[in-house]
């Protein structure tokens, strides 16, 4: 098998908060092989962007391994070390925070060509700058040439950051939320472009999202990774997730989603939480962490054994209920 | 019965430094008491301009250029019509709150920051010369527990203590202590996650299911318009294209935006090949096309549909929309989506 591209391993992430710790990213395994796209879906807070940001190398892991084509990124220098922050980029969540305000659009997406070599000369500079802009149908070009961040809208936005990211070929693009505030109507075209590229150069995504239709869509032949509070709770074929969820946690997910289809989403069966309020990073539950809301809770087990994620009809999963045999009437 | 409001041929514009932004351009609709109707569209089309002209919230920049928005009043005795447009002063006030509310696009930083849950109820009791102290808390608590909140644990709390959800739904009990008869809700999941928006999907339903107030829900997602409204008006470029009933809406839309806007949102039980985009982007409200303005973006572009821009017509009763090819729009872009 060939080397992946990024390798999770036992990966976990702490910050203080008011004096105590709590842990963000708990224990997470994960390798992307080249090309291949995977989105990480859950509830706000669930560790995503954190996730994230350590991979791109913006954030240090406090425990477990990073590794960058087989090489572990916290101990990269010199040339190696340039090639990972090149290859690796990042979109982030927040249009508005990330591009500088004082900077034209042009200048925001000419600044990296140049600075690294990727064009020779003004001309070739801003002949490139073009061809970005349209790539992530910013069109016409001229049209937002000249304009400061603030003078467009937040899917704009996002727009020109996922160009600003690909100035630089990157071959792993981390993008937290890059089409949420995209148009619907533009939306999918911008992620068929980067599907494009995953097929053309062999471009491999990590894609965080809030809208499990829209990760089945772009994953396809990718893969869907559920977080609950820090942990990787299912891990599967994206068709297979969205089809044939195990984790209690994703079945609750994916009843909750409305559809665009009056009837359908007004009759579709909704599974309940045993209680809405997430816990808190800070007095995390034992066990399980899902056990206090889980429709599915079986007991002493799940309050007292954090479940692994472990192999279960043809996906990862983490839960006692599926790995376990159900229990025989008998038992009841 | 007649409809509670009545849009009638309203435009709004910006004064902008390049030139007049045309907002909204010519609306006319009608929202029948209990009844919820979603305006749809792409971000920047006019849909929060819309609502901000309802109530008089647009900023000094903004203009009514023509129209009027007739509500019609049903409390204490006979029926009595009033163009929001015209009122001034305390007739506005009162009409804000008791008549009409408006929970706003931003409104995760709506509240307050320094005061505490209870004073922000307080402070608009008062303000109308509402309840106060003991009636008002037993109201207030009322209002959160039909929005799904713990009274204990939010009413001494101050917003940064509660989640982004527990805030929307906050101000959602907030706009309806004042018991209005119409809701306006600007976006009001956007940025939430899954599972708190369906908490608030199911809480707007639960409402209305029980208070039977109309609701005017301007969203982008066009499945949470499915999901709560009866209603879909789509708004392009300032303009509704389409007004339909929601089953007609998105089993047989007519116009072809709107038929693109369904073909882009992905479904979970949908196939790769069921999505399409639609091409372009939205016009720009200084300088908008001539004729259509969707004619630009549409597949099934004809000369004159650059010259002369459609106006609504009957599809078939209750339902009307603004192309020179509704006939065969739908028809047209099935095939057209199976050979693109
Ligand atoms: N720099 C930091 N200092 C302290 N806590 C942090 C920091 N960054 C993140 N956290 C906490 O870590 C947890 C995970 O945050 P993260 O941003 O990764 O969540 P997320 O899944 O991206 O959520 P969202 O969907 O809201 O973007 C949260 O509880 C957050 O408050
Ligand atoms: N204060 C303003 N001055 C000038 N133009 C404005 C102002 N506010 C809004 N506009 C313009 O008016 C148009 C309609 O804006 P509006 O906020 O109503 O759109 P929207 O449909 O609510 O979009 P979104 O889905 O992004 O919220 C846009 O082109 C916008 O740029
Ligand atoms: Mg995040
Ligand atoms: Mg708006």
């Amino acid at each position: 098998m060939p080397t992946p591209i990024i390798t999770l391993d036992h990966v976990t992430r702490t910050f203080s908060v008011k004096r105590q710790t709590i842990t963000a990213v708990d224990d997470v395994n994960l390798s992307i092989r080249e090309g291949e796209i995977i989105c990480l879906v859950g509830e706000s807070g669930c560790g995503k962007t954190t996730t994230g940001k350590m991979i791109a190398g913006v954030l240090p892991a406090s425990a477990g391994r990073i590794l960058y084509l087989g090489a572990d990124i916290s101990k990269l220098t010199g040339t190696e070390r340039k090639k990972f922050r090149l290859g690796v980029q990042m979109i982030h969540q927040d249009p508005y925070a990330s591009l500088n305000p004082a900077h034209t659009i042009s200048a925001i997406i000419a600044a990296p060509l140049r600075h690294h070599g990727f064009t020779q000369g003004e001309t070739q500079t801003q002949q490139r700058v073009r061809k970005l802009l349209e790539t992530v149908d910013l069109t016409p070009p001229d049209d937002f040439l000249d304009k400061y961040p603030h003078q467009l809208s937040g899917g704009q936005r996002q727009r020109v950051s996922v160009a600003r990211a690909l100035t630089v070929a990157p071959s792993f693009l981390v993008a937290d939320e890059a089409v949420s505030m995209v148009d619907v109507s533009i939306r999918i075209s911008l992620l068929n472009m980067l599907s494009k590229l995953k097929d053309a150069m062999g471009l491999s995504v990590l894609f965080i999202t809030h809208d499990l239709a829209l990760a089945k869509y772009f994953a396809w032949e990718g893969r869907i990774g559920v977080m609950y509070l820090g942990r990787l709770v299912e891990l599967s074929p994206a068709r297979w997730l969205v089809e044939h969820p195990q984790h209690p946690y994703t079945q609750v997910l994916l009843s909750a989603i409305p559809e665009a289809d009056p009837e359908a989403t007004r009759h579709k069966k909704r599974i309940e939480l045993r209680s809405m309020d997430v816990p808190s990073l800070l007095r995390l539950p034992t066990g399980c962490s899902f056990h206090p809301r889980c429709p599915q809770f079986l007991g002493e087990v799940c309050e007292q054994v954090t479940p692994a994620l472990v192999e279960s009809d043809g996906a990862m999963v983490a839960c006692h209920r599926v790995t376990r045999p159900a229990p025989r009437a008998t038992e009841l | 019965m007649q409809p509670i409001l009545s849009i009638q041929n309203l435009s709004i514009e910006y004064r902008a430094r390049r030139g007049r932004v045309r907002a909204i351009r010519n609306v006319s609709f009608d929202v029948q008491r209990g009844e919820a109707v979603a305006l749809i569209g792409e971000s920047g089309s006019g849909k929060t301009t819309l609502g901000l002209g309802i109530v008089q919230l647009l900023p000094g920049t903004a203009r009514v250029t023509q129209g009027r928005a007739i509500y019609r009043r049903s409390r204490d005795g006979a029926p009595s019509e009033i163009d929001t447009l015209q009122l001034k002063g305390r007739a506005l006030r009162e009409f804000r709150w008791k008549e009409c509310a408006m929970v706003f696009q931003s409104a995760l930083n709506a509240l307050n920051p320094v005061l505490r849950i209870s004073d922000q109820f307080a402070d608009t009791a008062q303000a109308h010369g509402y309840l106060q102290g003991r009636a008002l808390h037993a109201r207030a608590e009322e209002l959160l527990k039909l929005v799904r909140l713990d009274p204990d644990r939010v009413w001494r709390s101050f917003p940064h203590e509660l989640s982004g959800g527990m805030r929307q739904r906050v101000l959602i009990a907030l706009s309806l202590l004042l018991e209005p008869q119409l809701l306006i809700l600007d976006e009001p999941t956007t940025a939430l996650d899954i599972l708190t928006q369906r908490n608030i999907m199911d809480v707007l339903k639960d409402l209305r299911h029980k208070l039977d107030f109309s609701l005017l829900f301007i969203s982008h997602d066009l499945a949470l318009a499915a999901e709560l409204t009866d209603r879909v008006a789509t708004v392009y470029a300032g303009k509704i294209v389409e007004l339909a009933s929601v089953e007609t809406t998105f089993k047989e839309p007519a116009h072809p935006y709107t038929i693109g806007l369904i073909n882009a949102v992905p479904t979970l039980k949908g196939t790769k090949e069921d999505l399409s985009s639609i091409p372009g982007s939205p016009p720009d409200l200084v300088e908008m096309p001539a004729g259509c303005k969707f004619h630009p973006r549409c597949p099934l572009v004809e000369s004159r549909c650059k010259e002369e821009e459609p106006e609504l017509v009957e599809v078939k009763p209750g339902h009307q929309t603004a192309c020179w090819n509704w006939r065969s729009a739908r028809e047209a872009l099935q095939t057209h989506k199976v050979q693109g």
